[in-house]
């Protein structure tokens, strides 16, 4: 047969349209699934960050136990705005951190999820998002009943440097936030310093950074200050 | 299984379609020997799971991408050729990365860009225009599936070298503490998990790889 430039252009456009089918067809018949596994992503990050879904390795399935411990634990979530009003007609799961911190500060959406642990005691937990080396930075910090200390933090990365900025996302990096404070003795929000060795530490305030992981460290330095000074009127609030 | 089935499906593996599943891994490696694929050869070896899901899709990518264009080489018009690679190769490697999404979530995130780039990977584009072009589909198949899997087995040794000095475990399993080398002082050499270390292990399998075969040495 002879291939002439009408052939070409009827070949071009019929592949493209199978292609096209083909793509559209999987893209339907997977979303349920890949929809699922983002929900339960979100879900075991904020239940991690309250020390929940410790046996999440040996759960048979790791979907059903993942609702289970958030129905459990998360007893509440709400999403107030910079002055710390309670906005009603926001779903706080629903609500991209990556996109409340592109807008400015008084039009952000802040989500707060409610744990309410098996002694009874509280703990509050927000959404970070901020930048590193190569890529956003995410995760969620808890802060104890007086919005003050925090109870843990969970950190993940999408490109930080294997071995180096990607440290944050270990549980060593992360254990030395437990129990540090946000605000200082005369109630300024100071949150939590991530420092190199040669500084000097900040009682209560710092956290070794990662050796060779510098800017990553500060990413998240930044992130975690970026985040919580939205959320200070509402903790101030609280607090009396 | 009676004298006529296996007289039928004896060419299916005749000793020339053996050899293109088996010459790939060792005498025609796409890594050691042709040196085409490296970019995702030192992002995807830090850690062994990773490197075998990489492994398992570029498989299924090169071995459909092989055969789907050999069945449409009578149709495909010469000057469009490597558009319609490219359109083939793009499709599948996006099948393979929702379905890594919908069903191996964790490996999806770890490999995140990598599996978008198999579209770049110019072992397939190699393969799909010296072999698939003219060859039957069978063939086709198994070359692409032999080059993948040269191509994978090299993924593998790096990543298993770079996991287990690099971070002392082994596809997750800490294997240096079960040994106890921790407490006589032995320490996880940072430096295997940084890229130029793939390189360099990629360097010294291919020096093994011509000391053991010597018709790979050029002669000048």
């Amino acid at each position: 047969m002879k291939k002439g430039n009408t052939y070409i252009f009827l070949y071009a456009s019929g592949m493209v349209i199978i292609v096209a089918a083909v793509l559209s067809v999987a893209s339907i018949l997977l979303r349920p699934y890949q929809e699922r596994n983002i929900e339960t992503a979100k879900r075991t990050d904020i239940l991690k960050s309250v020390d929940k879904a410790r046996e999440l390795r040996e759960a048979e399935n790791r979907f059903q136990y993942i609702e289970e411990e958030f129905e459990r634990y998360i007893t509440d979530s709400y999403v107030i705005n910079h002055r710390g009003e309670i906005q009603e007609d926001v779903d706080a799961f629903e609500v991209n951190m990556r996109e409340e911190m592109r807008k400015p500060a008084e039009e952000r959406n802040l989500p707060v999820f409610v744990c309410t642990h098996d002694d009874g005691t509280l703990s509050y937990i927000i959404p970070l998002h901020g930048r590193g080396l190569w890529g956003p930075l995410f995760g969620y910090v808890a802060l104890e009943e007086d919005f003050n200390t925090i109870f843990g933090i969970i950190l993940d990365h999408e490109s930080e440097t294997p071995g180096l900025g990607a440290e944050i996302s270990e549980s060593a990096f992360q254990e030395q936030f437990r129990g540090k404070r946000i605000f200082d003795e005369d109630m300024e929000f100071v949150s939590v310093k991530v420092i190199r060795a040669a500084d000097p530490p900040i009682e209560g305030h710092s956290v070794d950074g990662i050796s060779g992981g510098t800017i990553t460290s500060q990413g998240v330095e930044e992130m975690l200050y970026d985040v919580l000074i939205n959320y200070i009127d509402y903790f101030k609030e609280r607090k009396k | 299984m009676s004298q006529k089935e296996q007289t039928e499906k004896e060419p299916l593996f005749s000793p020339k379609n053996i050899r293109l599943l088996t010459n790939p891994l060792d005498d025609d490696n796409p890594i050691t020997v042709l040196v085409l694929g490296i970019c995702s050869a030192l992002a995807v070896t830090v850690m062994l799971k990773p490197a075998v899901v990489m492994t398992l899709s570029v498989v299924c990518v090169m071995g459909l991408a092989n055969l789907i264009v050999s069945l449409l080489r009578e149709t495909i018009p010469p000057r469009i050729r490597i558009i319609v690679q490219l359109v083939v190769i793009a499709s599948l490697v996006i099948l393979v990365d929702q379905v890594l999404k919908a069903f191996l979530y964790d490996v999806s995130r770890q490999l995140s860009v990598f599996v978008g780039l198999i579209i770049t990977n110019c072992i397939i584009m190699g393969r799909l225009e010296a072999f698939a072009l003219y060859n039957k589909p069978w063939p086709s198949f198994l070359d692409g599936v032999g080059n993948a899997a040269g191509y994978g087995i090299i993924l593998i040794i790096v990543a298993f070298l770079r996991e287990l000095l690099g971070s002392g475990t082994v596809y997750g399993y800490p294997v240096i503490e079960y040994l106890g080398l921790y407490e006589i002082g032995y320490v996880d050499n940072g430096f295997m998990i940084l890229p130029p270390m793939a390189l360099i292990t990629v360097g010294v399998i291919i020096w093994v790889q011509r000391a053991r075969n010597q018709k790979l040495i050029e002669s000048n």
